[in-house]
């Protein structure tokens, strides 16, 4: 590094003799602030989302980079919503750390009856033990007809919750498959 | 009101900053003073739970003072219609309408009805334990013959027409009166009045919005009720500037109404079919009565789609397309019922997706010990939370309650896919529905709910393929072969068959007008038929703003029809001309011969404003030219509802179920047909005219932060989240930090009969005490977000709350309660179970507490209690 450059590289002298005399910007950037690249500019692709949050509804912009593996690298509000204008609240902006946090679980966990930890369990099998258990709990609690002779034609034995973070298409086929069941203790958020 | 728009809606509440940029006049009317009191021009502190003594304070000012809009009153609203002679008011019966049952708590509406409408006696029980209002999401409810004349008075004068019975209803709803309930000095009350007066009519609107501190409540359908009598009375309703909003609380809260996972619903509202449905005729005569008018008229052709859609090619008209497959509803069903069903033994295995009941649900310990008693317990969600490990770390392992060891419950703990790891639909809170693209695959066992139901309905029908039992038919007969893309259902196409398809051409329909009675159409949801019209996936559209006008009609898409207002024919004056120059939206084209403007006109297009319709029609045909609310039954408004509701005609201001103080209006204390789930394990505060009251002496209320989501399980978990709301609090008053020796940042905990939680202590003046008839009144608020799970932990605030609800919809009042409040931690362990117990002891608190809950007259009414409880204090 030539003289010239060392004393350019020191803030002071940037501040003296640049447009930034308080040293509040460009003149306070060391070399490798200089050289960095915003995570978005090295995005592979930027997919149109939604907020998954509250209801407003804010559209979302997910920057994915492709290498070494598939991964969302950060996501932003859309400035082209007609209904958010780009911006997010605290939570849509963490929306990152919601996807791609450790908290994620990444493998099915099994507790048994009386058991006092979590056990690994396989999905393929897990799934198998569902709609034994399903079945089971739909036959103990069939109802053919009421004291009147009229059609029940359902199960009390099976309830479930929840829908409102989830979305339409999968409430679509929720309740489909519930009421092909017979299941109709199928609730939800809204009534809460 | 009842919203705390600026922290729960933050981004949507640009919009109102951007109004009072451009000079709109912003009222923030709710109990706490929260940073959207601060950006207000105007706060107003309400005793939480009298929304509707202060509202109907306003609707007395217009109707006292004349200045309703009067000619929009006229032409749309049912202000001229007659009621019938039958009708009795609460100003006749000490607080009850005309039909009250007080052995089952319910109204028989038949006398409610217009004077003119044919209506047979109705006793309320079965429709009240259905929650049969909330039916009507997405039109009125069913009425015959209105479309044929009702009689009216245009003249507004006939003392039995719906403006006269408004104006005698609400005549003691003073400014003095709405001072002593509410606690607002009268100036301040009148300064409002006159400030929505003002910005109303035909040059000016005003908007009204609100969030759950007006649902939660035992008459939280009645406070929207109330509302909207407000903004039909001032011409507010389908015009831009207008209308009455509800901000939901989750990203697709609206869609899962719309497309309900509730058990009294089908797809776009349809009723979920009963015992007394023994055919589809059945049915449809229950959806819509003859000769009624509006687009609900067409109840068969969207029910027989669904049925299309379910059963295929299964479903024929000689079969009833298969409408004997459905179970019947006949009571209760909902969550808290069935949480007390678990309890009970009665129900065997549970599947919750994204929802943490232990934490978000009111009354956790009912819902924890309810899971604890399950044969098996599916858990499916991003994150480990509180109800899949209730077994190992519930408030009740500390109380000795639940023992892992001999806790039975099975669980399964299937991990999720986000939001960005699949593709699909949110609809939000105004109706819209957005796509999202898959941006990436999930990993290891993560998978959508869209891929596991449909995996789990086709290994259902793989372990029963040959089955013989009539049960199964229903299961192997539905049609469940969606388009696949990679191994997972498309939810392209799912979307597609929600918007319904022309089964003879094999294209996707373009609106619900296209949908057909005779089998050639299958639609999964009537209400969003045309979000795929032209095979084109309308919700995907992202045309900019910065490309497009002022309604944006090319992002996203709306149902119905894609239209952002509704009903927005009201918009334009009878002869269909818009009512002011400024607040034109869509108008009557003569030359063209059709509605047109800035919005997809919420009528038939061609139909002239003059049309009158010939005698005898019915359904959309049967509607004139000037009836705008094209889905109610007679086209009209409703200021006065003569069907439809549970608890009245008209909103009446009933105390909430826990108050410290006596109804000034009436000798009914609270609702006479609130839900009460009268037993042990449900224990409520004594109110007035029990004894007792002052052990229980504050108004507690609790809401939202904006840096957590719900129960926790979206936010607790995120280091920037948990960091930046640390930790549960309690906001308490100055005076009454003084009065119970409460220190800023000190601890302290809130006691109600159902438990105890523990909190720090935030000492703040926007929790301003209230003069209420002479006494003062405090009020507690806490944030409910805490669970033992996360980054952040803390205790379950929604454990402080009991289960007792509305009886159209069946929501928990959890926005208002009564409690005490204490310096220092909580006992710990056992002691806490005592500590608790001795509050009920000296309360005098039994099963019997709360239930009687007809004070009218000086009726001494039966206790609702289940069954027969166990007596004494619990």
């Amino acid at each position: 590094m030539g003289v010239r450059r060392w004393i350019r590289a020191w803030p002071v002298y940037r501040q003296l003799t640049g447009p930034d005399p308080l040293g509040r910007g460009k003149a306070a950037e060391s070399a490798r602030s200089a050289g960095l690249v915003p995570r978005t500019e090295r995005a592979d692709r930027v997919v149109d989302s939604v907020c998954p949050y509250c209801a407003v509804g804010c559209a979302q912009r997910v920057f994915v980079r492709e290498e070494p593996h598939e991964h969302v690298v950060q996501i932003e509000g859309n400035p082209n919503s007609p209904i958010s204008r780009g911006r997010l609240c605290p939570k849509g902006a963490a929306s990152k750390q919601l996807v791609t946090g450790p908290q994620r679980v990444q493998k099915v966990r099994y507790r048994p009856p009386y058991g006092t930890g979590w056990q690994d369990l396989d999905l393929d099998t897990a799934m198998d033990m569902v709609v034994d258990r399903v079945l089971e709990a739909r036959r103990k609690g069939w109802q053919d007809r009421d004291a009147k002779g009229r059609t029940l034609r359902r199960t009390m034995g099976i309830a479930s919750l929840g829908g409102a973070t989830l979305d339409n298409e999968e409430n679509y086929l929720i309740k489909k498959l519930f009421t092909a069941l017979g299941a109709l203790q199928v609730e939800n958020q809204a009534r809460i | 009101m009842g919203s705390n728009m600026a922290e729960a809606h933050p981004v949507g509440f640009q919009w109102v900053m951007e109004a009072k940029a451009r000079g709109a006049r912003v009222v923030h009317i709710d109990p706490r003073f929260t940073r959207t009191s601060a950006l207000a021009d105007q706060h107003v502190t309400l005793r939480a739970g009298t929304d509707i003594a202060f509202l109907g304070g306003v609707i007395n000012h217009i109707l006292t003072n004349d200045l309703s809009f009067r000619e929009y009153v006229q032409a749309y609203t049912n202000a001229s219609c007659l009621v019938g002679e039958r009708f009795e008011d609460t100003e006749d019966l000490d607080g009850l309408f005309s039909g009250y049952d007080p052995r089952t708590a319910s109204y028989d509406a038949s006398s409610w009805a217009y004077e003119s409408v044919p209506v047979e006696e109705r006793p309320g029980g079965r429709a009240k334990e259905q929650a049969a209002p909330y039916q009507h999401g997405s039109g009125g409810p069913p009425m015959e013959g209105g479309a044929q004349g009702i009689a009216r008075d245009l003249s507004l004068e006939h003392p039995r027409c719906v403006y006269q019975v408004l104006k005698r209803h609400f005549s003691r709803y003073t400014p003095e009166m709405v001072e002593r309930i509410c606690g607002v000095p009268q100036d301040l009350f009148l300064d409002v009045c006159r400030a929505w007066t003002a910005n109303s009519g035909r040059e000016r609107t005003a908007a009204l919005v609100y969030s759950v501190g007006w649902t939660q409540h035992t008459v939280g359908a009645q406070y929207i009720r109330a509302g909207s009598i407000i903004q039909l009375l001032l011409g507010n309703v389908g015009r831009p500037g207008g209308g009455v909003f509800a901000l939901r609380g989750h990203a697709s809260i609206q869609g899962s109404t719309d497309i309900p996972t509730l058990f009294n619903l089908l797809p776009g509202y349809l009723p979920m079919p009963d015992v007394t449905h023994e055919s589809l005729a059945a049915y449809l005569d229950g959806v819509r009565r003859p000769g009624q008018k509006g687009f609900w008229g067409n109840a068969d052709a969207y029910t027989i789609s669904l049925l299309k859609e379910y059963w295929g090619e299964n479903a024929t008209e000689e079969n009833d397309y298969c409408f004997d497959y459905m179970p019947r509803i006949d009571g209760d069903h909902g969550t808290y019922r069935t949480a007390m069903d678990m309890v009970d033994g009665k129900v065997f295995g549970y599947f919750l997706l994204g929802q943490n009941p232990a934490v978000g649900s009111a009354h956790g310990r009912l819902q924890r010990l309810g899971m604890a008693n399950l044969d098996w317990l599916v858990v499916r969600d991003l994150t480990m939370i509180e109800s899949a490990t209730f077994w190992k770390d519930a408030p009740e392992t500390e109380t000795g309650e639940i023992v892992a060891q001999q806790c039975r419950t099975e669980v399964f703990f299937f991990p999720a896919a986000s939001h960005v790891e699949k593709s699909g639909t949110f609809t939000q809170t105004q109706r819209m529905l957005q796509w999202r693209d898959q941006a990436v695959e999930p990993v290891g066992d993560q998978r959508s709910e869209l891929w596991f139901f449909h995996q789990l309905g086709l290994r259902l029908r793989r372990r029963l393929a040959g089955s013989t039992d009539e049960r199964d038919r229903p299961l192997l007969d539905l049609a469940w072969d969606y388009a696949s893309e990679d191994g997972e259902p498309s939810a392209a196409d799912v979307l597609r068959h929600i918007n319904g398809i022309d089964l003879r051409t094999g294209r996707t329909v373009g609106g619900y007008t296209e949908l057909k009675a005779d089998g050639s159409t299958a639609c999964g949801c009537w209400i969003y038929s045309g979000v795929y019209a032209d095979e084109v996936n309308q919700a995907r559209r992202r045309k900019s703003r910065f490309d497009t006008g002022p309604y944006d009609a090319e992002w996203g898409w709306t149902w119905p029809m894609n239209r952002r207002v509704l009903y927005n024919r009201a918009s334009a004056d009878p002869q269909g001309r818009p009512w002011s120059e400024r607040k034109a939206l869509v108008w009557w084209d003569a030359e063209r011969g059709e509605w047109t403007g800035h919005d997809t006109p919420d009528f038939e297009r061609t139909k002239p404003p003059d049309h009158v319709p010939p005698a005898g029609s019915s359904g959309p045909a049967a509607l004139r030219g000037d009836d705008a609310f094209i889905m109610m039954s007679d086209g009209k408004g409703w200021l006065f509802a003569p069907a439809g509701l549970a608890d009245g005609p008209l909103p009446t201001h009933y105390e909430p179920h826990e108050s410290p103080v006596r109804n000034l209006l009436y000798g009914q204390q609270a609702s006479p047909v609130r839900k009460v789930y009268g037993r042990p394990d449900n224990p409520s505060n004594p109110a007035p005219p029990e004894a007792h009251g002052e052990v229980f002496p504050y108004v507690f209320t609790a809401a939202r932060l904006t840096e957590h989501h719900t129960a926790g399980g979206m936010s607790r978990q995120l280091p920037y989240l948990a960091e930046l709301q640390p930790e549960l609090f309690v906001e308490v008053s100055p005076e009454l930090a003084a009065e119970r020796g409460l220190t800023h940042l000190g601890r302290a905990h809130v006691i109600t009969s159902r438990t105890a939680v523990e909190a720090r202590v935030v000492v703040t003046d926007r929790m301003a005490p209230l003069h209420i008839d002479g006494r003062v009144v405090h009020q507690v608020w806490m944030p409910y977000h805490w669970g033992q799970v996360g980054l952040t932990t803390g205790d379950v605030v929604n454990d402080l709350i009991g289960v007792v609800a509305d009886p159209n919809v069946f929501i928990q009042e959890s926005k208002v309660l009564t409690c005490d409040i204490r310096p220092g931690g909580r006992p710990r362990g056992s002691d806490l179970v005592d500590y608790v117990e001795d509050y009920r002891r000296r309360a005098g608190i039994t099963p019997w507490t709360g239930v009687r809950i007809v004070t009218a007259g000086g009726h001494d009414g039966p206790g609702h209690t289940e069954g027969d409880p166990w007596e004494g204090p619990s």
